[in-house]
């Protein structure tokens, strides 16, 4: 990236004006450099040594405890709650969103009548806030006036629950979140497989493979890149579950959809533990942030020896 | 949060516009036991089921209470209840929330554009001493999830006297990285010939930069835009722990949530506040679909 421009000048404005780039390289990186470092750098340093404290949000002093918010969270039953529905939610919720994205981008790739209606459709709720969501399928899954009991009744089935039941809650959060995060998933996959080289495909049915086969063994191994990215993509974000949780169902019904992060949440900044618990949370989302960067080097680890790149 | 960042731009344009037979799928005869294609068969019901969430909140939106309260559920009101609207302004304060949303959107937005373009011109252009180290360090924060520094930035916050106040949403927002790495990889593939020779005649830095190298890169510029938007907009976490009394500094989020804990079981008027807060965001959808489509394709981002 060596500017071009300096190497057409005369030698002996050279230095004048390599020595001028790095101040006026400084200036123009300057504002969004501070800007990331104060709200962005330092809180990573000072998270982790929050971490090591005992500190509530108010508490005007925060003395060093070492490891201990640590060591609390081996024995924790609610960490290890909020760990068990996590893994749940995460084993639900991605391969269902990545397998449905998968066959709506190839139903949407398709060169039929209506289609942009459909994509739209599928597209659409990526607009939508979570919190607008939440009230949406708050009044779906209502128990008395809901559609869906309606709708479900009409074959025989029902009433449910939803989110007031213990064992409905996390399959309603899942199926929830799909319709929110579906068109997102969607478009990566339509782009990867708008991506695959037309000549491909020709080639390989020239070649006597039919569309099942042309599928199998062309497009298929080229939208290896497009899961991986969603496969750890769609992990870093059910791991970080709360708008949903916090709206919702408030991490009940029993507990079965308490989260880490609701949990962190709760105990830095709410009166529930007495606003003395920050230490405490920063502790428990630097685990969590260590399970997801341990998770996402596997996956990737993992994905790569199965993954063809193109050039 | 941001990490999935890719940078396989070119098959990444999903362009809404151009229908997808012309970039690569052979064209096949149609099965001869429909009159239309079987895709429909799985499109057509999916659509419904995507579209019934938005549908029956609008129809809600329009009943009585009494028709809320009724099974089984009433589809489609005979009759359009448009009071509800009013009602729902009447009490609670969206107006005030929606313009509190729009000032931190635009704000954000705006500086985002203006902060990202500087930095991100140097990166891709200027040499300048600790580049790379600043770089990486602004790039490693990307893999850094906003519960790790959820805490501390509020405690920065609190400090600067912003919490309760609009600015809380706005200072620690005004340059994220993500916007600094995209436009720096976009930047980097235009041809640097005409900034050479601007260069050449003369042109100050910025001058480059806002003559010949933004106008170059509208397509970029509206995908950050957009997707800023989109975050900015629809964000609860960060509003929800920064704003804690001052329900004139909500956003339209924090307010929808504040007038679904007042009126749980109005849906009526719960419909008619989520139309009237999801509306924008959908329109601004419709209007700048494409860019949306690009800026996820390229990014593979939400939030």
């Amino acid at each position: 990236m060596a500017t071009a421009a300096a190497s057409v000048r005369p030698p002996g404005r050279l230095r004048r004006a390599v020595a001028s780039d790095h101040v006026a390289g400084w200036m123009f990186v300057l504002p969004s450099v501070l800007l990331i470092v104060l709200f962005g750098l330092i809180p990573v340093v000072w998270g982790f040594v929050l971490s090591l404290q005992k500190a509530g949000l108010i508490s005007p002093s925060r003395p060093f405890t070492g490891l201990s918010n640590y060591q609390h969270i081996a024995s924790d039953p609610l960490a290890r709650t909020a760990a068990v529905n996590a893994a749940y939610y995460t084993f639900l919720f991605v391969p269902i969103s990545i397998v449905l994205a998968l066959f709506l981008a190839i139903a949407l790739n398709q060169k039929i009548r209506l289609i942009r209606f459909y994509r739209l459709a599928v597209f659409i709720p990526v607009a939508v806030s979570t919190i607008a969501t939440g009230i949406m399928f708050l009044w779906l899954f209502d128990k008395e006036f809901g559609l869906a009991n309606f709708l479900f009744s009409k074959v025989g089935l029902g009433p449910f629950g939803y989110f007031d039941s213990p064992q409905g809650a996390m399959p309603a959060l899942v199926v929830m979140t799909v319709w929110g995060w579906l068109g997102f998933d969607t478009i990566v996959y339509l782009a990867a497989l708008q991506g695959v080289p037309a000549e491909l495909i020709e080639a390989a049915a020239v070649d006597g493979a039919g569309r099942w086969s042309q599928f199998r063994n062309v497009v298929l191994p080229l939208l290896g890149p497009a899961t991986l990215l969603l496969v750890v993509w769609s992990t870093i974000s059910a791991l970080q579950l709360f708008d949903e949780v916090y709206f919702v169902t408030h991490g009940g019904p029993l507990n079965r959809t308490f989260v880490p992060v609701f949990y962190i949440y709760r105990l830095a900044f709410t009166s529930s533990y007495g606003f003395s618990k920050a230490g405490y949370a920063a502790a428990l989302a630097y685990v969590l942030f260590l399970v997801i960067l341990a998770l996402t080097l596997i996956q990737f680890w993992l994905g790569n020896r199965v993954v063809h790149y193109s050039s | 949060m941001s990490i999935a960042v890719t940078d396989r731009t070119a098959p990444g344009a999903v362009d809404t516009q151009t229908l997808p037979g012309e970039t690569g799928m052979v064209e096949r005869p149609r099965a001869r036991w429909l009159p239309f294609s079987p895709w429909h068969l799985l499109l057509m019901p999916t659509a419904i089921v995507m579209l019934i969430p938005l549908v029956w909140m609008l129809a809600t939106s329009l009943e009585t209470i009494g028709q809320t309260r009724h099974f089984p559920p009433i589809l489609w009101p005979g009759r359009f209840q448009w009071s509800n609207y009013t009602a729902t302004l009447r009490a609670a304060p969206f107006a005030r929330w929606f313009w509190n949303t729009t000032v931190v959107t635009t704000v954000v937005v705006l500086s985002n554009l203006l902060l990202c373009s500087l930095a991100a011109y140097a990166f891709a252009r200027i040499r300048f001493l600790g580049k790379q180290v600043t770089y990486f360090l602004l790039l490693a924060t990307l893999m850094v999830p906003l519960q790790v520094v959820l805490i501390p930035t509020f405690l920065i916050v609190k400090r600067m006297g912003l919490i309760d106040h609009l600015g809380a949403l706005i200072v620690p927002n005004l340059a994220n990285v993500f916007g600094v790495f995209m436009l720096t990889q976009f930047f980097r593939t235009l041809p640097i010939e005409l900034e050479e020779a601007a260069r050449i005649d003369g042109a100050s830095r910025l001058k480059i930069l806002f003559t010949i190298v933004l106008p170059l890169s509208l397509p970029a510029l509206a995908t950050l835009a957009v997707i800023q938007f989109l975050w900015t907009w629809n964000d609860f976490l960060w509003p929800l722990v920064t704003i804690i009394n001052n329900t004139n500094a909500f956003t339209i989020q924090l307010g929808l949530q504040n007038f679904q804990g007042a009126h749980a079981t109005d849906w009526n008027l719960l419909m008619a506040g989520n139309v009237m807060a999801t509306l924008p965001m959908l329109i601004l959808f419709l209007a700048a679909q494409r860019w949306f489509v690009r800026g996820i394709a390229t990014q593979g981002l939400k939030g």
